[in-house]
């Protein structure tokens, strides 16, 4: 039932729709929701936009976009920023969509783990598989050391000061973190499973500057299991080519990668089939009206988690908002080829 | 057709035929083999597939290409025998093939 947020500290942005998710399908829901007078602001826990394309696939091919018979990841993110570039839609990245409450004033309060708040008329979910979070190694005991000994992300520096240090993964976010926590720590060790690291060359080549020089220790082999008492961690067992070595650390940053996570969504009272939310096929509106679910976490009978499936349900998705946010306003079906209307929304007229 | 051993954790295992064309990893799938994932669907960008080849058979499978070695960077407790099972496709000439499930994809 209706019910507020506790007032949010900072003034609310106030929007006429808000999507959850910047992946292709939240991405052109900005151009059909635009096309309709409908703004939009996009929020998404990546540093970028373009979701599963953008993160997972960058560099591969997709040959079935109609008309772009093949069109890389990136690309597409990219040809989808250009295309609703007219519409100015405000990006919040970095950031994740934690609650989210219809007011009495019918609105939705949507939070970020920010602390942003917005007020909606409209909420988009087009959150794909769900947030992007660290991938957890499945180590034994290692949820109780997660935020105090073993950490997935550097929030502040300072944390890492005079700590024995052990940073784990051979690509950039290892690398990177490798080369700016060495100065403060104690002592610090990379560990990967092989002498050969995918992350840019000069940062492997000031890390091997450190090892000869003898500021930091690189080894080859994989963690065993974690050792400590209570959240503290004291020691890890390193698996190597010459047998077990148990190296003392209090600070662990394993970076393996990005997995999806639905998270928060499961908390916001909508209807859930497997970790998918349950839309109708006229208006792709959840349980909750005035909430929509389009792309990869919708399901209905016969869906397909393909990105065209997503662009169409966008286009419907975007009339039913625009009931919602224009209540009575007369729908007149347009061509974006013919209406002038429509291209001047686009800029081109 | 060629047949393929999946071995669990646990020592249990399973036999399946699998269409000379399919990948390891389909095979898997279609037949409901437990331990793989494939979060990707074989598009060697999740390393849910992990699976180690049987020593009899690395030969025959071969060694991982550069874009697959990066991609078993993402899955636990690599060894010399790791694959991924999206990457190997399946020929007349693998028949009999023996791979083991790992204990935890992640
Ligand atoms: C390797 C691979 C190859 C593929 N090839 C094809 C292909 O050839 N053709 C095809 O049509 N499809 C393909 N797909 C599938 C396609 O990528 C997906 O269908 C598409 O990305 C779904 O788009 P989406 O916008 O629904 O969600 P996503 O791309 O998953 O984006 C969702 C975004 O929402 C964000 N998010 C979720 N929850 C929150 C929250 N609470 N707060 C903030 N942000 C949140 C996530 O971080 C994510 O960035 C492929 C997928 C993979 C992995
Ligand atoms: S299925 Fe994802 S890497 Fe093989």
């Amino acid at each position: 039932m209706p019910q507020d947020l506790p007032p949010p500290t900072d003034v609310a942005i106030e929007t006429d729709a808000l999507i959850i998710g910047a992946g292709p399908c939240g991405l052109f829901a900005v151009f059909e929701l635009g096309l309709l007078d409908i703004k939009a602001h996009v929020v998404d826990i990546l540093g970028k936009s373009g979701g599963q394309c953008a993160e997972l696939y960058p560099e591969k091919p997709i040959y079935d976009i109609p008309a772009l018979p093949i069109v890389t990841g990136q690309e597409l993110t990219d040809r989808l920023l250009q295309q609703i570039k007219p519409f100015n839609p405000t990006f919040h990245l970095g950031e994740r969509i934690d609650g989210l409450k219809r007011q009495s004033d019918g609105r939705f309060a949507v939070a970020t783990d920010a602390g942003k708040t917005f007020l909606a008329k409209v909420v988009v979910i087009a959150a794909g598989g769900g947030s992007f979070t660290p991938k957890r190694p499945p180590l034994e005991g290692i949820e109780a050391f997660e935020g105090t000994s073993v950490h997935y992300a550097v929030r502040r520096m300072e944390a890492f000061k005079d700590k024995h240090i052990l940073i784990v993964g051979g690509g950039d976010s290892a690398l990177d973190w490798t080369l700016n926590l060495q100065p403060l720590a104690k002592s610090l060790t990379l560990l990967h499973r092989r002498d050969d690291f995918r992350g840019a060359p000069h940062s492997v080549e000031q890390m091997r500057q450190l090892v000869a020089s003898g500021k930091m220790r690189l080894m080859i082999g994989q963690v065993g299991g974690l050792h400590g008492t209570g959240a503290e961690l004291e020691a890890v067992t390193v698996k190597t080519k010459d047998g077990d070595e148990r190296i003392a650390c209090n600070a662990m940053l394993p970076f393996f990668g990005l997995t999806m996570k639905l998270g928060p969504i499961a908390d916001w009272g909508l209807n859930l089939e497997e970790n998918l939310i349950p839309v109708d096929t006229e208006r792709f509106e959840t349980s909750t009206p005035g909430i929509f679910a389009i792309g990869d976490i919708n399901t209905y009978p016969g869906k397909l988690k393909l990105i065209l499936s997503g662009f169409h349900e966008a286009a419907l998705m975007s009339q039913a908002a625009q009931k919602i946010v224009y209540p009575g306003k007369k729908v007149l079906f347009q061509y974006t080829t013919s209406s002038s209307s429509l291209q001047k929304k686009l800029g081109v007229k | 057709m060629a047949k393929i051993t999946f071995i669990q954790p646990d020592g249990t295992s399973q036999t399946v035929t699998a269409d000379p064309g399919l990948t390891v990893m389909e095979a898997a799938k279609l037949n409901a083999i437990a331990g793989v994932e494939a979060e990707c669907g074989g598009a060697c960008a999740c390393a849910t597939c992990h699976v180690y080849i049987d020593e009899a058979w690395r030969a025959k499978t071969g060694k991982p290409a550069t874009m697959e070695e990066d991609m078993l960077d993402f899955a636990f407790d690599v060894q010399d025998t790791s694959r991924l099972a999206c990457q190997i496709k399946v020929t007349a000439d693998l028949d009999g093939l023996v791979v083991r499930v790992p204990a935890k994809q992640f």
